[in-house]
Parts: structure tokens; C-alpha cells; sequence
């Protein structure tokens, strides 16, 4: 009996598909649109924040020691350093390395090259590489640095140097995180209302069937049944359509994101992430989907 | 049976009354064959609607069988509906189902099987004269054929009562008669045919019980009735 009920449910919500071909076409085009908008969102969001992240990985504290300073004194304050919680890592870089970067990247200017082999002694200090776990650390990095203790061996700190750029990431970082957000809510109160509003007009041109369907008999399950169907096809179709145009957007703006941010692969982030996105966008279709067509037809089964 | 007990029936609106039933007493007992005559608003849609549950009494009872029909239930209602079947002069079918599919229609609400669905719909499609047009939609058959599908979809429960609102109100006078027979057919066959008509041709043709209305009260309740209106 239930499987029969749920069977005949079904079938009249594809038929009522089907043959309503022109309203259903122009409602799944609004569904579709509506979750291009939210699925772009959803990306757009991602990517900024991967990009933020790189150029957050970017950002780091360099402490130069003096030349003589002494290097268990260095590891020992690498170890401290480690111990802190708002530390993500510290990488030591010895005179000896600090000489041979130094030489590396200036393999083709014969100018220095001569000059470090007048010099014939190393001219460099050691020096550590500090990277916080968020922007917000490197403030209390820089205080912890900025003890007595070290001061003996410690030639200069670059926090001050950077510090500048670090408030502005902050703040950038904290602009895209709120705006996205509010556009978030935005975008998702606007895509309920309009699909609220497109499935209340298709059920509105079926009032008098509804009224008919009453009259007939048809409880209130068998007369909504078909509709919410309706609004799951919709959901589904609009899902998959978007998630394959936002596809096809990506492949083709992937090059020139790299041009931004050279480690952001988009496509190959899309790909090993479409199933996952292809769910939200369906989830999130059919819920619209299905609970404007619950509220809309509710208005009718009232006779 | 059917009793309406002081049946009154006022429709307010902002500042004045509309009183479209008023004070309506009478029975109507199993197997007959009743017209409901009268003017334009003179209270046969009301009753009607009355005995649909589409409206509530503002006074009085209205009875069918043992249930007061405005005290069911909106769950109960759509049994109520299955118990009756009712015609209307728009037809009222459903555009995107074909002929078939508004008969079998009926007896999906009532939970019927596959099966019987199978079965029942094409004998009632017979019994209509069109068994040749089942698969088509409501849009591709003239009224009368519209009509025919309407009295078989309203037929196909085995309802105790069919209500009749003009149902030859949109149709030609060929079509007119095949229905009127078929009603009475229907009624040979043990339903009780209620029929809400102001077709003066039809009321005598019947010589049947006439209960007639005019603004809202029954002026007139006889056996073997006549078309009686100033």
C-alpha cells in the first residue's frame, strides 16, 4: 500500500514534469541560476582563502643573529621558540647555509663573487625563520623575541620591517572573511526568495487542479506528494547544471588564476573536489526546492 | 439518507449580509432522483456546497448518514468526497491528465490497486461511450465528451450519492439529453442523484421529486414536480 502510494507519488511528479515542459524549463532556468550564485560564492570564498593562505605562508620573522653568536645559544632558543603554541615552525639557518643561499642567488654576479673571496672569511650570521599558525600570532612572537635575554646575541629582527604588511593581511583577511559571509547570507536569502517565488507561480496556475484533487477525494499527502517531487527534479537539475557551468568557468579562468597565485591549481581543486560540490549544490537546489513547494501548495489544500 | 435540519447560510463582507440559505428543511432518502430548481443565486450551489464540505453551515445541520458533514474532519473529509461523487458545469477535470488518468485519478485517492485500476477504469469509460477516447486530454473532447468523463470518474467509487451541478449548463441539446439518460441510468442502478438544474425542459421531462428555491428558501417541495418559478 505504501509502496504503491509512494510509486504513483512519483510517477505524477515526473509526469507533471513532462508535460508542464515550459513551466518546469523556466523554473529549473531560475533554480540554475540561483545556484551558480552560491556555488560561485562557495568558490570564490574557497580560493580567497587559499590565496590568503599562501601569501600568509609568505609572511614570516626572520631573526638575524651576529656573526659570532654562539649556535648552541641559537638552538636552544629555536626550542623555546618551538615550545610555543602560536608557533607553526622555525626553520635554522646557519652561517655556513646563510653563505651558500647567499652565493646561490648570486651565482651570475661575478662582482660579488670576487668580493666574498677577498673577503675570505664569512661576513654572514646565522639566523632563524619563524612561522606563526595565524596572522594574529606574530604580535606576541615579536614580544617574546624582544627579551632581554636574547638581546646579546640577536643582531636585527625584521618583525618591525614586515609588520606593516602583517596588519594590512590582517585586516584584508578579516574584510574577506566578514564579506563573504554577509554575501553569504545575502545570496542564500535572496536564492530562497526567488525560488520560493517562481515555484509559488507555477503552483499558483494549478490551483484549481489542486481545488479539483480536493474535491475528488485526495488527502493532502496525495496532493502534495507530486509536487514535492517536482521541486526535488528541480533541485537535481538545477544542481547539476550549475556545478557543470561552474566547471566549464573554472577550466577556463584556471590559467589565470595562476597568474595571482602560482601554487593555486583551480581546476585540478575543482575536479578532485566536484563530487563533494556537485552534493552541496544538489543538497541545497532540493532543499529550496522542497520546501517552497511545501509552503506554496499548503496555501491551496485548505478548501 | 440526507437531512438538512434549518439549514441557513450567510456570507458577510465588510459592512452587509448576503444570505444565500435560509432556514432550508428537507430529506432526501436513499435511490432518488431530486432536482434542486430555482434562479441564478437562489441557493443550489449553496446546498451543494454545503454537502461537499466546501462550506460550513452559519446555522443548523446538515446530515448525511449518521455525520454531521461540518463536524468531519479535515482528514475525514476526503473519504466524505469519495463517498460522494459530484459533476460540475465546468467539468472540472485535470488538464495535464488524459481521460483515463482523471477516472483512475478517483480511484488512486481511494487507495485502489494497479489491478483494479486497471480493470474498473476501462468498464467506466464504456459505460460513458468512450472507451475510444481514453487517452485523450481534456483539451482534444467537446464538452459533452467532457462531461461524460467527469460522470464516470465521479461514478467510479460507487459513491451512495451523485450531486449534479448543472451539468448541461455548457452543453448543446443533443449532448443535454445523452447526459440527462445516463444520469437516470446511473440512478436505475441504485444512486441517488441529487441534480441542481434551471433547465425547464429537463424538470418536467423527469417528472420527478422538485424541490424548488428562490432566494435562498425552499418555496416548494413536491413529489412528482413540475418547473414552478415567477
Amino acid at each position: 500500500m505504501f509502496l504503491t502510494k509512494l510509486f504513483r507519488t512519483i510517477k505524477y511528479g515526473f509526469l507533471r514534469f513532462w508535460r508542464e515542459g515550459s513551466l518546469s524549463t523556466a523554473t529549473v532556468a531560475i533554480v540554475f541560476l540561483v545556484l551558480v550564485g552560491f556555488g560561485g560564492l562557495i568558490l570564490f570564498n574557497t580560493i580567497s582563502n587559499k590565496t590568503l593562505g599562501y601569501i600568509q605562508d609568505k609572511v614570516d620573522i626572520s631573526v638575524y643573529f651576529k656573526p659570532d653568536a654562539n649556535e648552541d645559544e641559537i638552538i636552544r632558543m629555536q626550542k623555546s621558540l618551538q615550545q610555543m603554541t602560536e608557533v607553526k615552525s622555525v626553520e635554522y639557518v646557519s652561517k655556513d647555509r646563510a653563505l651558500e643561499i647567499f652565493k646561490e642567488r648570486n651565482v651570475n654576479d661575478q662582482k660579488i663573487s670576487q668580493a666574498l673571496e677577498v673577503v675570505d672569511t664569512n661576513p654572514f650570521g646565522a639566523y632563524l625563520n619563524i612561522k606563526a599558525r595565524d596572522l594574529k600570532d606574530y604580535a606576541a612572537i615579536n614580544a617574546y623575541l624582544d627579551k632581554d635575554a636574547f638581546k646579546s646575541e640577536v643582531d636585527k629582527i625584521s618583525y618591525t620591517e614586515s609588520a606593516a604588511v602583517i596588519e594590512r593581511l590582517k585586516k584584508i583577511k578579516i574584510t574577506v572573511e566578514q564579506s563573504a559571509f554577509v554575501l553569504l547570507i545575502f545570496i542564500v536569502a535572496t536564492a530562497a526568495l526567488i525560488i520560493f517565488n517562481t515555484i509559488k507561480l507555477a503552483i499558483h496556475s494549478n490551483r484549481d487542479e489542486i481545488g479539483i484533487m480536493r474535491l475528488v477525494g485526495a488527502s493532502n499527502y496525495f496532493i502534495q506528494g507530486p509536487f514535492l517531487v517536482e521541486g526535488i527534479l528541480y533541485g537535481i537539475l538545477g544542481g547539476i547544471m550549475a556545478t557543470l557551468v561552474i566547471g566549464g568557468g573554472i577550466y577556463y579562468l584556471s590559467p589565470y588564476m595562476r597568474i595571482f597565485v602560482p601554487d593555486l591549481d583551480g581546476w585540478n581543486y575543482f575536479v578532485s573536489n566536484s563530487f563533494r560540490f556537485l552534493v552541496y549544490e544538489v543538497l541545497f537546489g532540493i532543499l529550496l526546492g522542497v520546501v517552497s513547494s511545501y509552503i506554496a501548495v499548503r496555501k491551496y489544500l485548505k478548501i | 439518507m440526507i437531512n438538512f435540519q434549518n439549514v441557513s447560510k450567510i456570507y458577510q463582507s465588510n459592512s452587509h449580509e448576503t444570505i444565500a440559505l435560509d432556514d432550508a428543511t428537507f430529506r432526501i432518502l436513499p435511490k432518488e432522483f431530486v432536482s434542486l430548481v430555482g434562479k441564478s443565486g437562489a441557493g443550489k450551489s449553496t446546498i451543494i456546497k454545503l454537502l461537499i464540505a466546501e462550506e460550513k453551515p452559519s446555522k443548523g445541520k446538515v446530515m448525511m448518514g449518521n455525520y454531521e458533514v461540518a463536524k468531519l474532519r479535515m482528514k475525514e473529509l476526503p473519504s466524505l468526497r469519495r463517498r460522494v461523487g459530484v459533476i460540475f458545469q465546468d467539468f472540472r477535470l485535470l488538464p495535464n491528465k488524459t481521460a483515463a488518468e482523471n477516472v483512475a485519478f478517483a480511484l488512486e485517492v481511494a487507495g485502489r490497486t494497479q489491478e483494479e485500476i486497471e480493470e474498473y477504469v476501462p468498464q467506466a469509460m464504456d459505460m460513458v461511450g468512450l472507451k475510444d477516447k481514453m487517452r485523450n486530454f481534456p483539451k482534444e473532447l467537446s464538452g459533452g465528451e467532457k462531461q461524460r468523463v467527469a460522470i464516470a470518474r465521479a461514478m467510479i467509487n460507487h459513491p451512495d450519492v451523485l450531486i449534479a451541478d448543472e451539468p448541461t449548463g455548457n452543453l448543446d441539446p443533443i449532448n443535454t439529453w445523452d447526459i440527462i439518460k445516463l444520469l437516470l441510468k446511473i440512478n436505475e442502478l441504485g444512486t441517488t442523484i441529487i441534480l441542481a438544474t434551471h433547465n425547464k425542459d429537463i424538470v418536467n421531462f423527469l417528472d420527478r421529486r422538485v424541490i424548488s428555491l428562490e432566494n435562498g428558501r425552499v418555496i416548494r417541495d413536491e413529489q412528482k414536480g413540475r418547473y414552478i418559478l415567477v
